[in-house]
């Protein structure tokens, strides 16, 4: 990462360009692609909470659903404000993507200042418990769809605001933790009383972690709103949580190259998992595997944690050069 | 004015009372030792100055300022710097990193310079990244720069731990057994080390010790704490020859 700006720029030029042929992907694959950055934004953000941070949280799926339904339910009322035309709801969709991120960051000041006094399982299982009130209040809020789910969202997200997301919450991640301020989260991580005593603000690090990963959750939310078109409170349930936290462990704790890769790979699994359900000459069980991909998980999760306790990637990062 | 101040501090969990009533005071440029017998109060009153816990009662005021009740990244920002008798450097980050981490409390810039990284971000980072450089070239750790600080040798987290307080631009050093585990010549470079930070540094320095040897030789005035309680303060030869050192560490003659 010699020049972080540049390589942003360049993502983004990149997106713009994949965002022209966007038309003659075959679109099952692209929902696959587009699946992919969001869960490449969600697993990157929760990284800097637990990966960079050290702070076990359970409740990124929470802050989705608040980005989510946030981003949803503004352009639902608000969607025509400036007319009809394509520049003015688009402009009202990247505004309510960018609002649905504050809201979910405002969540995350809300759950973070009190409970970050709480440590390891302790934190883990109050960022549950939040996420569940969140999923809670959307089940009985009548303006945001109750159990029925909020429908009719018109679809904004594409290839370009999707990877726009991504870029922004690699280059968001990785320019903190390699500046003289970001430091801060690592040293909270390694050592809390130590940091401390080297004059950094504990408290404040790891709210900050908490506010800017759901930030990114939220953001995340938002686009993933504007791409299914719908959206139901059981979408955001606890194994959501669980699914991104282990693309964050399968990548390798504190490492974003690994964890975008864990993202990827953990998105195209089930997929081709449920591609085997096809093949006539499998024997019974393998072709159920999509539908038991938890075994398989937790099976996957048993053999690395045995050879590769540090991850895909191990100490290898972004820019690396170092060992 | 003194630079460090307790006044008649306390310490007390529960029914334990760990520090009683201590009153002491340090000057600018002083190098002071503070020992006793195990489980006498020393780490506690480290502790306590560093603002790990707020005394129980009386008070620590450092610059005529009082600091009890702070929390500790406050207290460091006034310039108490301090190292740990069970070494806690941030072990998976690099030596490098160890020691800009301690940077951090300086910067003059937010998060949204991190993030935008422009001029005033880069000449500052390049500010640190040469401030970083010298202090681990003085004290022999650059050619380590880049190994993660949990890999290197005893003597040199050791030495590291002393680097990375030394970042933070302390006028007060607290050193928290420093030559604990080292072998005769590792505790000889320790002694040079300690005259020589002082020195280039024009600070402070309190030291928790138990090798005797070290704390006679280096330290001008001795402080020697049993139960809580002060029982002596002076020069090392007073503290040497002070019956109530010798009934502390050695016992009292049955008469």
């Amino acid at each position: 990462m010699r020049n972080p700006k540049f390589c942003l720029i360049l993502a983004v030029i990149l997106a713009a360009v994949v965002n022209g042929f966007s038309s003659v992907i075959n679109p099952y694959y692209y929902d696959i692609l587009i699946t992919i950055g969001i869960n490449v934004i969600l697993a990157v953000s929760l990284n800097l909470v637990i990966g960079y941070t050290g702070q076990f949280s359970l409740g990124h799926a929470g802050f989705m659903a608040v980005g989510a339904y946030f981003s949803a339910w503004m352009t639902g009322r608000y969607g025509v404000l400036f007319g009809e035309s394509a520049p003015a709801t688009g402009a009202i969709y990247v505004l309510a993507l960018i609002l649905g991120g504050l809201a979910a960051a405002f969540a995350g000041l809300l759950v973070g200042s009190p409970s970050l006094r709480l440590r390891g399982d302790y934190l883990a299982i109050v960022t549950l418990g939040f996420s569940e009130i969140i999923k809670g209040v959307i089940q009985n809020a009548e303006p945001l769809g109750a159990q029925r789910g909020l429908g009719g969202i018109v679809q904004h997200t594409n290839f370009f605001w999707t990877f726009f997301g991504v870029a922004l919450a690699v280059y968001g991640v990785l320019t903190l933790v390699h500046s003289t301020y970001g430091s801060g989260f690592l040293a909270v991580r390694d050592d809390e009383i130590a940091a401390e005593a080297m004059g950094i603000n504990t408290t404040k690090y790891k709210v900050l972690a908490f506010v800017i990963g759901a930030f990114f959750a939220g953001l995340a939310g938002g686009l993933y709103a504007h791409f299914k078109q719908f959206i139901h409170p059981e979408g955001f349930n606890f194994l959501k949580s669980v699914d991104i936290v282990v693309m964050v462990i399968l990548g390798g704790m504190g490492s974003t190259a690994g964890v975008c890769l864990a993202a990827a790979l953990l998105t195209i699994l089930p997929e081709v998992l449920r591609m085997l359900s096809d093949v006539p000459w499998l024997p019974e069980p393998a072709r159920h595997l999509a539908d038991n991909r938890m075994i398989l998980y937790s099976l996957l999760l048993i053999v690395l944690m045995l050879n590769r306790p540090q991850g895909l990637f191990g100490r290898l990062r972004f820019g690396a050069g170092k060992p | 004015m003194s630079l460090l101040e307790l006044q008649n501090a306390s310490m007390q969990f529960g029914g334990l009372r760990c520090v009683c009533g201590l009153s002491f005071s340090l000057g600018d440029n002083e190098l002071v030792g503070l020992i006793g017998p195990n489980g006498a109060g020393k780490t506690t009153v480290f502790n306590m100055v560093t603002g790990v816990y707020p005394p129980t009662s009386g008070t620590v005021m450092f610059e005529g300022v009082k600091v009890s009740g702070q929390r500790p990244y406050r207290i460091t920002g006034r310039g108490i710097a301090r190292t740990f008798q069970n070494i806690r450097l941030f072990g998976s980050l690099s030596v490098f990193d160890n020691v800009r981490t301690a940077c951090n409390m300086h910067l003059r810039h937010g998060i949204s310079h991190a993030l935008l990284r422009g001029r005033g971000y880069r000449e500052e980072e390049k500010t640190i990244r040469a401030q970083v450089g010298e202090l681990l070239e003085i004290f022999g750790l650059l050619e380590h720069r880049d190994r993660p600080a949990k890999s290197l040798p005893y003597g040199d987290q050791r030495r590291l731990e002393i680097v990375r307080a030394l970042a933070t631009r302390p006028k007060l050093l607290l050193l928290d057994e420093p030559a604990a585990g080292m072998n005769a010549t590792e505790k000889n470079d320790l002694m040079r080390l300690i005259r020589f930070t002082r020195e280039k540094f024009g600070l402070s320095i309190l030291l928790v010790e138990h090798d005797m040897k070290i704390v006679m030789e280096i330290c001008e005035r001795i402080l020697v704490l049993e139960y809580g309680r002060k029982i002596a303060e002076g020069s090392p030869r007073e503290i040497r020859e002070h019956p109530d050192v010798i009934a502390a560490y050695l016992g009292q003659e049955v008469a």
